[in-house]
């Protein structure tokens, strides 16, 4: 079956995108990151060290470049400036790299999106030549504006970012795929499989998580579920599911040839 | 003598060096950075022309795990 996931004109086969944070080293980094299947992994940019050792194992030598697709982020950005700062930091970083997630922050409490950045620093971004996979909250209306500029995936939360709360507002969520045409791919709030299994039965292009590998007790079996969840659900989605129905009135079984009552 | 502002911290140095030298101080010469200057990028191919000024902002990062 031909079903692949095509962002920016690049054509994908795994829906699972995952982050590259919270592990207990890179060994376990990258042991999740084969047993998820996922080829676009988040990364971030953060100061160098300067008393450290530059010797010291990197995320690079774990994670190659040659055999994963870099996504940076801005995560722990609150300005449009700063998220653009860092983004251009990481093009330098990596080669002229344009794919990136952008995330713009509002409050450190909840991590929940600032919407009005976010959508001043995608303006930048798209006229820079980014290729921009936008963080939101699952707002219909600022979902279609980040498209309008040019966004290449919308990203709505599902639950806030870290808190494994599961898709909070299905409801949403379709209404924002109803609403744009790239990819919607379900960012922040997954806690277990089944999570990721109904976003992609609702119709959501791909997954992106951390913390529900990371932080589970055994992330590379996590990770291995993650990836069997997200292709369940999309064969869910594509093979189209039988309507609710309060009662049913269609047994399974045939109604005729039933023997005889021998009662009354 | 020279101060720069380096990832927040300053550091002072005796002569003037641009910014190809104050990487090779740095000891990140080959690693896979990336610097800018008072908000600006500069690109690893003019490390060797950009001269830096006493009180100039120094921004070097690397990619690190992160979701």
């Amino acid at each position: 079956m031909n079903d692949k996931l095509v962002i920016a004109g690049k054509t994908y086969s795994s829906r699972l995108l995952v982050g590259t944070g919270k592990y207990q080293d890179f060994t376990e980094t990258r042991a999740a990151l084969d047993a998820s299947g996922a080829e676009i992994v988040t990364v971030a940019i953060r100061r160098t060290n300067l008393g450290q050792n530059p010797n010291e194992p990197s995320l690079l030598d774990a994670v190659p470049m040659s055999k994963f697709t870099y996504l940076p982020n801005t995560a722990g950005c609150y300005t449009a400036d700063d998220a653009v700062r860092t983004l251009r930091l990481a093009r330098e970083l990596l080669d002229g790299h344009a794919l990136v997630k952008l995330e713009v922050l509002g409050d450190p409490q909840s991590l929940y999106p600032n919407v009005i950045e976010t959508l001043a620093a995608a303006k930048t971004l798209v006229a820079e030549g980014f290729q921009v996979m936008v963080y939101t909250s699952d707002d219909p209306i600022i979902a279609r504006q980040l498209e309008d500029i040019g966004c290449v995936a919308i990203m709505p939360l599902a639950s806030l970012i870290g808190s494994g709360m599961g898709i909070l507002n299905p409801w949403n969520l379709q209404l924002i795929m109803d609403r744009v045409s790239v990819p919607v791919i379900v960012d922040a709030g997954v806690g277990t499989a089944s999570d990721a299994a109904i976003a992609m039965e609702l119709g959501c292009a791909g997954v992106l998580m951390n913390t529900a590998i990371a932080g589970a007790k055994n992330p590379v079996l996590m990770a291995r579920a993650m990836k069997k969840a997200v292709e369940a659900g999309r064969d869910a989605f594509l093979a189209g599911r039988m309507p609710k129905k309060l009662y049913s009135g269609s047994p399974s079984s045939p109604t005729a040839g039933i023997i005889a009552s021998t009662r009354g | 003598m020279i101060t720069l502002s380096i990832n927040g911290e300053t550091r002072r140095f005796t002569a003037p060096l641009n910014v190809a030298e104050l990487v090779e101080q740095l000891a990140y010469t080959g690693k896979r950075i990336a610097l800018e200057r008072n908000g600006e990028i500069v690109p690893r191919s003019t490390f060797t022309h950009v001269r830096l000024a006493d009180g100039d902002k120094i921004e070097v990062v690397v990619a690190v795990g992160g979701g």
